[in-house]
């Protein structure tokens, strides 16, 4: 257990003293919640992927309509051409050479067929529309649907919550009861009646999104504001006198942004979802507009003879609904303040 | 308990009546509604509404005419099936839709539940990742599409199953599965975070420390207390099945509650969607009280302190 | 004095995303027949990692037992075994106590179960002895009504009632070693003592040796025998419980005793030890606790120092104690201490 003692020079004996700042010295750089956020969604692959995947999604919902050279006027002459890239045309396992198996095995050639020279990136529907600016036109409206529908959801919610949570007492119980007896009708009930009676479009779609919406957005926000309001930095804001306006905006807000903005990108796919499943029950978009719902409705309708329509806008809508759900997974465990060491 | 069981009962209640009661005026509100004037209906069906729901009077006297019908278990005679009643109709789709949604659910938590353990014990290994992207895709991609997928290449393409309709238990699977991959996902996500929790708490530190296997450990002690908390999502699921049925019953084109819902909305046959819903809506407040019920019998912690206090 | 436990140079990193934690570098004690070993130490010291690695319940994928390090326990070396093997020592020859009652006990099992279950594992009884034994070991350790709790869930038990109950679950098979890490930290100040007085009777009902964990010398003082301070993954201090409080010699040992709130003291402040423990991710050059010690020397930034002997029960690692050093004066605390002690001492009386 004990070593043999060792001869060591003298000078080894002085005295010698740290700086005692020097032990008080902060290892880390202080990061600021975004900042610390930030490094964590960037060890989280999958969220990165995400966001890349998703910005090209969106640009493309905003300049895509212009690219292929086509529009979406009607064209029956060129009804129903399968997808068709003259650069990959010769790749064998891609499916963009413009050829279309049909039932019985038989290969038919549609663009010889019928000597059209141009090429459909994605094909065209039965009235000859250009489904590469159809689809990007429906992505658009699908995200401006999921996007405004959302921001309403927000407000309402964030507003019903912090009030209901604040206030308390009898307000609180109020509040709370017309909740429990909203989430107790079911959603699809709600958004089906509504659309009734508003006409399909894409108002009444988005009022009917975000009039289910909130609900869940304002039991999280009140759940917050009940666990932060009795904490000490509002009770000591408090006590010196700020406003409940202040305080909630002030003080309670800023420790909310987390938990709010992880709501909200989960609220944003399950949009896109309604707004699709509603488009396809029949409860869409009226043509000529078309979202992503409309788009995949009419390739359901053709599948058996014209797959493409159905299965490019199918992944379209699942890549936006898988890279919402991963970032938004990523941003609740960054912004979980419980995962903070 | 009795205390907290006549609440719940009284709320549903309360929420069924109002459904009821917004559905009336709701539709009330609807151009061409069965209550308005521009109605497409023929003659026999206007007396026999007439008759029934006294469009001649006020509208509170329609209100509780149509109430008392209701509660009697009179929803209205369809537009499409030449004034068939309502609740015949539903009375011969439920079939088709109960036996799907019982398949789908028992199905698809039990395979959840069970792709979500193996998660949890074999975290950060090939099995893991593939029950998260499992979980990924089964969240993320849509009921519908993710049924036509199904039908287009494992139906149509590879011919390994019936395409659509409903003649034996073989035409159940592909609808089966369509119905079960939003189930299994939530199931597996929310087993794994439970499990891989309950697994890092005191008590199962305790347990290995009185020199218990880590089989006994995962399965008498961990799993019970993971499995609890996720009962708390089998109400949602049951819902999310409700959903779904509307549009994998479309797909696959099978005679049951959420494809004749459709097929109504389609041709705006009132009586069908409003029967329809309350029976939803019911279904719904109906499944949300039991999941809770269960939840309370579970949890000993929740047994008795209700029971106690 | 026979030793039933002997852990030497036991050396246990994690591995996280940032790097390899030391989080034990070197540590060496032997437990004695019958004895309560108190090792204290701060947060992050590596008290209660020690105690685990003992009982192999250090989760395997992030932590890593470095090759020399050995637990000789009834002559096998505990780092050797195999998992089935060490199911069958664990609550068995060693068990554990864990600090906070309220969450080490399952919440879905009935203690009486809980407490039965070693007494099925280890030996061999059947259901109704099984449940006979836990009926008197909830009798041992003081729950009244004991027929009817023994049907309860822990959470129809209060903070200390769990404790008391956890107890049980670990004296069941009257183990040879018992650790209780930081046993009555989350208690109520009255029901710590009753606690500490339970485990004192029943260490002598039953003749179990206790490796005691803490962070208070309060504690400390009335149970233990022998205290080990540790300090950044290393046994700094070690000898008996008086030569620890009355004569220490490590100036941290210096700081924990003048940090001490006592009744008799007048100081208006407290001592406190400047800076906080050391990163174990990068450990400094030399003495861990030299940047925080105002004692330090120059060789204290270049090495570590070995363990001085000071008596034959009485070491301490630091080069104050080298023959070399210059002598420095403890603090004011540490002097009153020792001459309190000697005045004892001289009077032949028991302090």
């Amino acid at each position: 257990m004990v070593n043999p003692i060792k001869r060591i020079p003298k000078e080894m004996f002085e005295p010698k003293r740290v700086d005692e700042s020097l032990a008080e010295k902060i290892e880390k750089p202080s990061l600021s919640f975004w900042q610390d956020a930030w490094l964590r969604v960037k060890k989280n692959k999958a969220a990165i992927v995400s966001v890349v995947v998703l910005t090209l999604l969106i640009i493309m919902a905003l300049i895509g309509p212009y690219l292929s050279g086509h529009t979406v006027q009607q064209n029956v002459e060129h009804a129903n051409l399968p997808p068709r890239i003259a650069a990959v045309a010769d790749v064998s396992w891609l499916p963009f050479d413009g050829t279309l198996k049909n039932r019985d095995g038989a290969i038919l050639t549609p663009y010889e067929d019928r000597q059209i020279t141009e090429s459909y990136w994605f094909g065209t529907d039965s009235l000859g529309r250009d489904l590469f600016t159809r689809l990007w036109l429906g992505v658009r409206i699908s995200l401006f649907i999921a996007f405004l529908a959302t921001a309403i959801d927000m407000v309402i919610g964030v507003s019903y919550g912090a009030i209901s949570g604040y206030f308390g007492g009898r307000v609180d119980n109020i509040m709370q009861r017309i909740i429990e007896i909203l989430s107790g009708i079911p959603n699809l009930v709600i958004v089906i009646l509504l659309i009734l009676i508003l006409e399909p479009g894409i108002l009444a779609i988005t009022l009917a999104l975000a009039l289910t919406g909130w609900v869940t957005m304002a039991r999280v926000v009140r759940g917050q504001v009940l666990k932060l309001k009795n904490q000490e930095f509002a009770l000591a804001s408090k006590t010196l006198g700020a406003t409940d306006y202040r305080i909630i905006f002030k003080h309670l807000m800023p420790n909310m942004v987390g938990v709010i903005i992880v709501n909200m990108m989960f609220t944003i796919p399950s949009a896109i979802f309604f707004e699709a499943f509603l488009s396809f029950i029949g409860l869409g978009l009226k043509p000529p507009n078309a979202s992503l719902g409309t788009l995949i409705e009419d390739g359901f309708r053709v599948m058996l003879l014209y797959p493409y329509m159905l299965i490019i806008p199918s992944i379209v809508i699942s890549l936006l609904m898988v890279t919402f759900n991963l970032l938004g997974d990523g941003l609740r465990d960054a912004l979980d303040p419980k995962m903070r060491d | 308990m009795v205390g907290y069981l006549l609440k719940r009962i009284g709320l549903m209640l309360l929420t069924l009546f109002i459904v009821i009661s917004l559905t009336f005026f709701l539709m009330k509100l609807i151009p061409g509604s069965p209550f308005s004037a521009a109605a497409k209906l023929n003659e026999t069906q206007r007396a026999i509404m007439a008759a029934k729901y006294g469009l001649d009077q006020p509208v509170p006297v329609q209100y509780l005419k149509y109430m008392t019908n209701v509660l009697q278990g009179d929803l209205g005679v369809s537009f499409q099936f030449s004034n068939t009643p309502v609740t015949e109709l539903i009375a011969k789709r439920i079939g088709p839709s109960a036996t799907l949604g019982l398949q789908a659910m028992i199905f698809g938590t039990i395979f959840g539940i069970i792709l979500g353990v193996i998660a949890a014990l074999r975290q950060n290994t090939w099995m893991d990742y593939g029950s998260t992207l499992v979980a990924v895709l089964g969240k993320s991609i849509p009921s519908f599409v993710f049924a036509a997928m199904l039908q287009y290449f494992i139906a149509v393409r590879l011919g390994w199953f019936p395409v659509a309709f409903w003649r034996g238990y073989e035409y159940s699977i592909l609808p089966t599965i369509a119905l079960a991959i939003f189930p299994i996902s939530i199931a597996a996500r929310f087993m794994r975070t439970e499990m891989i929790e309950v697994l890092s708490s005191d008590y199962i530190v305790l347990a290995r420390a009185k020199g218990a296997s880590s089989f006994e450990v995962a399965f008498k002690h961990a799993l019970r207390n993971a499995l609890i908390p996720v009962v708390t999502v089998l109400g949602p699921l049951a819902v999310s099945l409700i959903t779904g049925s509307l549009v994998v019953e479309r797909v696959f084109a099978i005679p049951g509650l959420g494809e004749q819902f459709v097929t109504s909305i389609n041709v705006l046959d009132y009586p069908v969607i409003m029967g329809t819903t309350i029976l939803f809506a019911a279904l719904f407040i109906f499944v949300v009280l039991i999941v809770d019920i269960l939840y309370s019998i579970i949890d000993p912690r929740i047994r008795l302190s209700g029971g106690e206090n | 004095m026979e030793s039933i436990l002997t852990v030497k140079d036991l050396a246990i990193s994690f591995n996280t995303y940032a790097g390899e934690v030391k989080a034990i570098r070197g540590v060496n004690f032997e437990l004695y027949k019958g004895e309560t070993l108190a090792i204290v130490g701060e947060s992050g010291s590596g008290k209660s990692v020690t105690t685990k690695s003992i009982m192999r319940l250090l989760p395997k994928s992030n932590s890593e037992m470095k090759p020399e390090s050995q637990i000789l326990f009834d002559g096998k070396d505990l780092t050797k075994q195999t998992d089935k093997q060490m199911e069958k020592i664990r609550g068995k020859d060693i068990s554990m106590i864990f600090q906070d009652p309220m969450t080490s006990l399952n919440p879905t099992m009935k203690i009486g179960k809980q407490i039965a279950e070693p007494l099925l594992k280890h030996q061999n009884l059947s259901k109704a002895q099984a449940k006979a034994r836990a009926l008197e070991l909830l009798k041992l350790v003081g729950i009244p009504n004991p027929e009817v709790r023994i049907n309860q869930y822990p959470h129809q038990f209060s903070g200390g009632q769990r404790q008391r109950i956890v107890i049980a679950v670990a004296l069941a098979c009257n183990p040879k070693v018992l650790i209780a890490d930081e046993p009555t930290t989350a208690l109520d100040v009255t029901i710590q003592a009753q606690i500490l007085d339970l485990m004192k009777d029943l260490q002598k009902k039953i003749d179990t040796s206790i490796i005691f964990i803490t962070h208070d010398l309060g504690v400390v003082a009335s149970v233990a025998d022998r205290v080990a301070v540790m300090y950044g993954g290393r046994i700094v201090e070690v000898g008996t419980v008086d030569e620890i409080f009355y004569n220490p010699k490590h100036p941290y040992t210096w700081g924990l005793i003048s940090s001490m709130p006592s009744l008799e003291t007048d100081v208006d402040e407290l001592f406190v030890i400047p800076g906080s423990p050391p990163d174990l991710l990068n450990p400094p050059k030399g003495d861990a606790f030299a940047a925080r010690n105002r004692f330090a020397m120059a060789i204290d930034f270049e090495e570590e120092p070995p363990m001085f002997k000071v008596s034959e029960t009485h070491y301490a690692a630091t080069w104050l104690l080298h023959p070399d050093a210059p002598y420095v004066e403890p603090p004011e605390a540490v002097k009153k201490n020792q001459e309190k002690f000697n005045n004892a001492q001289s009077k032949g009386g028991v302090y």
